[in-house]
């Protein structure tokens, strides 16, 4: 079957995000940039199924600035066969970046589409349910374990009481979690290899989608900063602080 | 316009955490609806009918929300979105599991994990892990929202006396089913909605270890809770990590045992009252968010804060 994966752009999870100085946004000038570490985990997932010969042919697809080529390249690298960006300056948000999503989907025509549960810099946990939707097609979300059989896939999902599995029907979107699997270190041959794979370009108005944004953001700022308190000496020192000045216990 | 919230219960129970989405309706100044879709589900339609402040109670009886599928719950919630302003649900799994389903089907945003109301059309959400607030206004005829269950005080589950409405049902789609689940059976606090909680990282070491966490939080009446690093090693099942991917939490009192402190864990606890962290290396960033620390090998420190805490009771 063919897989499409989506791959999102985001500052790095080890950059500690900041407003800009006027609140108008966060701050992006000098961050580095990585794949959203969810989407790593759905690329790798759709690089073993096509290593156990579940899948023949995936394909990965990002939305947004020129730089998200980059972001495709490290798709090509971990093992996608080809790349799609959908080139836009405009700001995109997740109900715009489902409409395209869809886009490609009809045009593509993959039974499985794979992305990420939630992207770090949003934190929105959107963009799968939404398109599914649109489809009419079967969700599974935050997934630790997926198995595919016949016209079924078995879903392992993340729930708060758990663990849920639930059969759904081809085709489906499924979102990662964290335990589906550990994202392969990319080797250097396959960078180069990366370089010469096929990566296509289209543009929104190209798709035929209206990406304006729904919310507008008034304003960005810095939550309260909790102080660093005091160090205590021992375990009976620390029960007295909790009891008679904190008076939590 | 009311603003509709749609209850998440199971097993006959209401999830405390739809009560907070209550009061966050509440907020919007307009009156407020809740349904509640399920199988055999007229006792949580009872309970939601003495909520405080709520207005009236849909109740949608079917086979077909016996499990609360998105594929399946998220056509009800649309049927009825029209009449409403807002539908709001908790941001719990099951709440980000259908809501989007929602909003995109009446092509709207949706506003994700709110931790407060400015006025009927803006909003406060975290944003990258919690270290930005957005202010973000929708321009949308309906808001579809979901609500983080620790910002906003539970509506009280008493006083109120609303009228139980049974509505249309939708068919089952039949494009999803469920098979089974493992669901982590405990006799203490749920995470969440917890007052005290002892969360454990890598530094526990191994499953066996964090016995010694369950002694502390038998003896405080805690929930515990994990690092992303102590459920990916194995430690603990995956419903206990807290964090920016995994649950939030603002207990009284949270304490750290072996917990480095990274970004992705301090937004699921740093909204906590009081945090204490328990960690050998005294340059660990937990330091800077804790109110009280030890520094020390935890194998040392928690006998003794077991010890200590035998010492208070009697
Ligand atoms: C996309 C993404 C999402 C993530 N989401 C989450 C999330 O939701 N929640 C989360 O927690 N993390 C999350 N993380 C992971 C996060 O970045 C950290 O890797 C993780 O929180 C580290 O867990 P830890 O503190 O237990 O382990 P470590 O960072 O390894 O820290 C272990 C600590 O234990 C101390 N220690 C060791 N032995 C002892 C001892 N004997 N006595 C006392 N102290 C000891 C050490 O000094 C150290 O500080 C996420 C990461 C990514 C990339
Ligand atoms: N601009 C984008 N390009 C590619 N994929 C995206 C983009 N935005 C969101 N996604 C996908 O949607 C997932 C969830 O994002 P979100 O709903 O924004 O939290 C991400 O992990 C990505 O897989």
């Amino acid at each position: 079957m063919k897989i499409l994966v989506c791959v999102k752009r985001v500052v790095d999870y080890n950059v500690k995000a900041r407003p800009k100085a006027d609140g108008s946004g966060v701050e992006t000038a000098n961050v580095k940039m990585s794949m959203n570490p969810f989407d790593e985990i759905a690329v790798e997932e759709s690089v073993r199924l096509k290593e156990a010969g579940t899948a023949d042919e995936i394909v990965a697809v990002s939305m947004g600035v020129a730089q998200c080529q980059e972001t495709l390249r490290t798709a090509l690298a971990m093992g996608v066969d080809r790349g799609i960006l959908i080139e836009t300056d405009a700001e995109l948000q997740p109900l715009a970046v489902a409409k395209l999503i869809k886009a490609v989907i009809e045009k593509e025509k993959p039974q499985l589409v794979l992305l990420g549960k939630q992207a770090i810099d949003d934190d929105a946990n959107q963009t799968g349910q939404m398109f599914a939707a649109f489809l009419g097609w079967s969700q599974g979300t935050f997934a630790s374990k997926l198995t595919v059989a016949g016209e079924s896939v078995e879903v392992a999902r993340e729930v708060d009481a758990g663990t849920e599995i639930l059969s759904l029907q081809l085709p489906a979107v499924i979102t990662t979690d964290l335990r589906l699997n550990e994202p392969r270190y990319v080797k250097l041959p396959n960078i180069m290899k990366a370089k010469k794979k096929p990566l296509d370009k289209l543009t929104p108005e190209e798709l035929g989608v209206d990406v304006s944004p729904r919310l507008t953001v008034l304003k960005v700022t810095e939550p309260a900063q909790r102080e660093a308190g005091i160090k205590v000496a021992n375990a009976a020192e620390l029960v007295g602080k909790l009891k008679n000045e904190a008076q939590v216990i | 316009m009311s603003a509709l919230v749609v209850a998440e219960h199971l097993d006959n129970k209401l999830n405390p955490a739809t009560l907070a989405a209550i009061t966050a309706a509440q907020a919007l100044g307009t009156g407020v609806d809740v349904l509640v879709a399920g199988l055999d589900c007229g006792a949580v339609a009872e309970a939601v009918a003495v909520v405080d402040g709520v207005n009236k109670v849909l109740r949608a009886e079917s086979e077909a929300y016996a499990h609360p599928l998105a594929e399946d719950i998220a056509p009800l919630i649309v049927q009825l979105a029209p009449s409403y302003s807002h539908v709001l649900a908790p941001a719990t799994t099951t709440g980000k599991n259908i809501m989007p389903r929602v909003a995109a089907l009446l092509d709207v945003a949706q506003i994700s994990d709110i931790i407060g109301v400015e006025s009927p059309d803006t909003f406060l959400r975290p944003i990258y892990a919690g270290n930005v607030i957005a202010t973000v206004r929708s321009s949308d005829p309906i808001k579809v929202i979901t609500v983080r269950g620790t910002a906003f005080a539970a509506a009280s589950s008493h006083g109120g006396s609303a009228d139980v409405e049974t509505v249309d049902t939708t068919e089952s789609t039949g494009l999803s089913s469920f098979v089974r689940a493992d669901f982590t059976a405990s006799d203490r606090p749920e995470l969440t909605s917890a007052e005290i909680v002892v969360s454990g990282g890598r530094g526990m070491g191994n499953t066996d270890n964090f016995k010694l966490l369950e002694e502390i939080a038998d003896k405080l009446g805690a929930a515990i809770g994990a690092s992303r690093a102590a459920v990916d090693a194995g430690f603990v099942p995956n419903d206990y990590q807290v964090g920016q991917t995994g649950k939030v939490v603002a207990p009284k009192l949270y304490i750290a045992v072996g917990i480095s402190g990274a970004i992705q864990h301090l937004a699921g606890m740093k909204d906590s009252q009081i945090i204490v962290a328990i960690n050998k290396d005294e340059e660990a960033p937990i330091f800077q968010v804790a109110d009280y620390g030890i520094v020390g090998d935890l194998f040392e420190v928690l006998p003794q804060l077991s010890a200590e805490l035998d010492k208070l009771k009697s």
